[in-house]
């Protein structure tokens, strides 16, 4: 018997640390090679680390959360020949989980707060006697929600009598309990890395937020009209392709827009091509998957791409390269866009355009109101490197171009 | 061809199976239960039952002689045979109970071996031929079987559980590999009718699922009955009344192998219907319906805890659901009990298994009723969490502890706070008044201790 040490293996684009995602793995568990032992993330993505050998966990290097520097040792695992290792396992070489300074404070220890009836934890099963829950179900209430009178807010039958007869809501003398439970998240991650990237943008970038209505109306017709023609045998087109249209055409003018601001080397990197990033939502959190070269793609070739890298991002599957090397966001919410947002800018990007809900608003014409398709869209720019003239140019740029959309596709 | 048409097929008729089937049949649904042995499955055949008719034949008789107390009697003797005869009584009028009672609930049983030809249709293969079955809503309750160690297969010597029920003379010797419950309450039985046991456990000790708190007094007891215990040890083979293990030989004219069960889903064609498994057993949701609609799964095949009551609670709930009544298994709690000597109960969470839980426990050497019985080994413990003071788990162990089981189960399944323990009157003297004083205990106001 002896015991082997894995590594953390060199997970490319030179970088010295990642963080332990998750364990898939515990002490004691027989291993395989080939099975996967742990994930880890890295600022792009997450990577699955396989075992080499087959063996038995003997340790673990570090709890989820914690940074591991690359070539440190991520597992110990008693394997039936010589292992790699003579000495019996020692203190992991670890980096310290996060920084001291950037650590925050831990929580508070959570003191009992006196009250006459303590409290079940948040999200324990409600106390209640089988029947009374068998009520339940068949009245169909979540018990969950009727505060109970009993000793630990245990509900009782004249509990959710009362609860069915108020309809739901909690009337007269039933009162519902305090809820005094604290529920401790460790932010690690995925929420983690989104936690440092904000911080890090709204910290370094002041932002200058515009902020412009557009009329939808001409552009919608022709975006039915597309699909209509081609429906089934091209991807659907969403608003979308047509507003990276709209950026790549607006940022020719004006290449200051499309651009990375190394603010170290104080250097402004303008690029060619236009790289644009959709801000999507993910099980995990906010992910921001890049459509290379949009100035190349047509509207479907755009469409196809952002539906496959959407899908991919969401599933988890999506590669690094994917989600590297944006040069301009986009962020929309679709139908729970509001009216106007503050969009922070994607780092070292100097721009990105949020989209706001369309709904039908009345527009005076001059002389009465009409119903128009109406959408704002919401775009911040760094003003360290952009003026609020410019900023403003690129914004009615893509006005003119979506409310006359026969120009998006019209060269010169 | 389809012979018959059923609303409700179940697959066996252990407790899970038949009171799923008279459970449908009482709540009007067409029913059908195939089985190819007699209603009751493991539990009344060969297992709970039987066992626990051996296991008081045992107590009493060793009773006799180290009874103490001052009785003295000369030599006993037990016919075993005689003793069987007395077990198979009480089982063939338990299983006789069980037909009536499928009868009653206007149940069809029809005896014979099922296998699936697809989700809706079974077939049943019997004395008689084969006989097709298709229903609208299918529950397997199939069971588990025996383990067999492949050095040491089941036949002559070598007894599984079932065989040992049914021995009709006392062995010399017995070797009994694997320490679990089961091995345990047969193995102690068999020493108390004068036996030789020896247990051999490839674990580090007994009973390796139940904290050491609990498993002690068993072990001291054992050791007091001249019960040899090897434990981390590895059973090879047995030839001419000896048992070879990797830590030497063990006379052994019998050996009973009991190193767990397994489910029975092999040959009823659940490979074939491609349900989703949770390792060898089949997986299932709150309701207990597999990966295919229609198709539902109940007791020892959807994995542990295999105990009969909670087979019977399931069988019971899916027939509810089938007739589309708003069930769904929201019980908090699945009591086991080892029929070991002395008793183990175990219901609801353990100590540290729950975040925020805290234990306290209370000796039956501090219990009137415990001394006077003359067994005073053993406790009660509670569990509670600290939030609330609701009861989350309680285990105890002590001579007839197992009539306990339900107060513990009834205190966790109503909600009780370690509060309404303490401020309601246990009877004195009892044994149970050890859960009231752990109670007591666990707020810092003990009176017995």
């Amino acid at each position: 018997m002896g015991v082997f040490a894995i590594r953390l293996p060199d997970i490319g684009e030179g970088i010295a640390e990642a963080e332990l995602a998750e364990w898939k793995v515990k002490p004691g568990d027989i291993v395989r090679e080939d099975d996967i032992l742990a994930e880890v993330m890295t600022d792009k993505a997450t990577v699955e680390v396989p075992s080499t050998v087959d063996g038995t966990v003997l340790e673990l290097g570090g709890d989820p959360g914690a940074m591991l520097a690359i070539g440190s040792v991520l597992i110990r695992l008693a394997v039936s020949g010589d292992g790699n290792e003579s000495d019996p396992p020692r203190e992991a070489p670890k980096m310290p989980a996060p920084p001291k300074e950037d650590a925050a404070p831990p929580p508070p220890p959570t003191e009992p707060i006196e009250t006459v009836v303590p409290a079940r934890p948040n999200g324990a099963k409600p106390l209640a006697a089988p029947s009374v829950r068998a009520r339940a179900r068949e009245a169909g209430v979540d018990l969950r929600q009727v505060p109970g009178s009993g000793p630990g807010g245990r509900i009782s039958h004249d509990d959710l009598d009362a609860w069915v007869a108020s309809g739901g809501i909690t009337q007269g003398h039933v009162t519902r309990a305090p809820n005094t439970g604290v529920e401790d998240i460790r932010v690690i991650g995925m929420r983690r890395k989104i936690a440092e990237k904000m911080s890090l943008a709204k910290r370094q970038i002041p932002h200058i937020t515009i902020v412009e209505e557009v009329e939808m109306g001409a552009l919608e017709d022709l975006r039915a009209a597309l699909n209509a023609k081609h429906e089934g045998e091209r991807p659907k087109l969403t608003l979308l392709p047509f507003l990276m249209r709209a950026i790549v055409e607006a940022t020719r003018e004006q290449p200051g827009l499309n651009a990375r601001y190394d603010d170290e080397k104080g250097v402004i990197h303008r690029y060619g091509a236009v790289h644009i990033g959709i801000a999507t939502q993910t099980p995990q959190g906010l992910s921001v998957p890049v459509i290379r070269h949009a100035e190349a793609g047509s509207l479907w070739d755009n469409a196809g791409e952002l539906a496959r890298l959407a899908e991919a991002a969401r599933t988890g599957s999506i590669s690094r390269e994917e989600l590297t090397g944006g040069t301009i966001t986009i962020t929309s919410l679709g139908p729970l866009g509001a009216i106007a947002t503050t969009p922070i800018i994607n780092h070292p990007e100097v721009a990105i355009v949020g989209v706001n809900k369309m709904q039908v608003r009345p527009v005076w014409d001059g002389q009465q109101f009409q119903p128009r398709k109406m959408m704002n869209l919401s775009s911040s720019f760094d003003h360290r490197v952009i003026d609020g003239w410019d900023a403003a140019l690129f914004v009615q740029k893509l006005k003119t171009l979506l409310e006359t959309p026969a120009m998006l596709f019209v060269e010169g | 061809m389809t012979d018959r048409t059923c609303k409700v097929l179940v697959i066996g008729a252990g407790p899970g199976g038949y009171v799923a089937a008279i459970r449908a049949g009482q709540l009007g649904l067409d029913t059908v239960v195939v089985d190819e042995g007699r209603p009751g499955g493991t539990c009344l055949n060969v297992g709970c039952i039987p066992s626990k008719a051996l296991i008081h034949a045992a107590d009493e008789f060793h009773r006799i002689t180290h009874g103490g107390l001052g009785i003295k009697a000369s030599a006993p003797e037990i016919d075993l045979g005689e003793t069987m005869a007395w077990k198979d009584g009480i089982v063939n009028r338990l299983t006789g109970g069980v037909a009536g009672l499928l009868k009653k609930a206007g149940v069809a049983f029809v005896p014979g071996r099922a296998r699936f030809l697809d989700g809706k249709t079974v077939a049943v293969t019997g004395d008689s031929g084969e006989e097709k079955i298709r229903a609208e809503y299918v529950v397997i309750a199939s069971g588990s079987a025996p383990v067999e160690l492949p050095d040491l297969a089941f036949g002559g010597p070598i007894l599984s559980s079932t065989d040992a029920l049914a021995l009709t003379d006392v062995p010399k010797s017995l070797a009994v590999i694997g320490a679990g419950y089961i091995g345990l309450e047969l193995g102690t039985a068999f020493a108390k009718l004068g036996a030789h046991v020896t247990i051999v456990e490839a674990q580090n000790r007994i009973l390796e699922s139940y904290d050491a708190a609990l498993t002690h007094p068993v072990s001291k007891r054992l050791e007091s009955r001249g019960v040899k215990v090897m434990t981390g040890a590895k059973a090879q083979s047995h030839d001419k009344g000896k048992l070879q293990t990797d830590q030497g030989e063990v006379a052994a004219e019998k050996v009973l192998v009991t190193v767990g069960r397994r489910p029975r889903t092999l040959g009823i064609g659940v490979e074939e219907l491609a349900l989703t498994l949770d390792g060898p057993f089949i997986r299932i949701d709150q309701t207990c319906q597999t990966s295919m609609r229609g198709i539902y799964a109940i007791g020892d095949v959807t994995g542990p805890p295999m105990l009969a009551h909670r087979a019977m609670a399931q069988g019971e709930m899916v027939a509810e659901h089938i007739a589309g009544k708003p069930v769904e298994w929201d019980k908090r709690v699945v009591p086991a009990v080892c029929f070991t000597d002395p008793e183990i109960v175990v219901a609801g969470a353990s100590p540290g298994e729950i975040e925020g839980t805290k234990s306290a426990e209370y000796p039956l050497a501090a219990n009137g009723r415990a001394l006077t019985t003359a067994r005073e080994d053993g406790m009660v413990r509670v569990v509670w969490r600290e939030a609330d003071r609701a009861v989350m788990g309680i285990q105890a162990v002590g001579a007839g502890i197992s009539e306990m089981a339900a107060n513990f189960a009834l205190a966790i399944e109503m909600g009780a706070r370690l509060d309404d323990i303490a401020a309601t009157i246990h009877a004195h003297p009892t044994q149970a008044e050890a859960l009231q004083e752990a109670s007591l205990r666990a707020l810092d106001r003990s009176l017995h201790i």
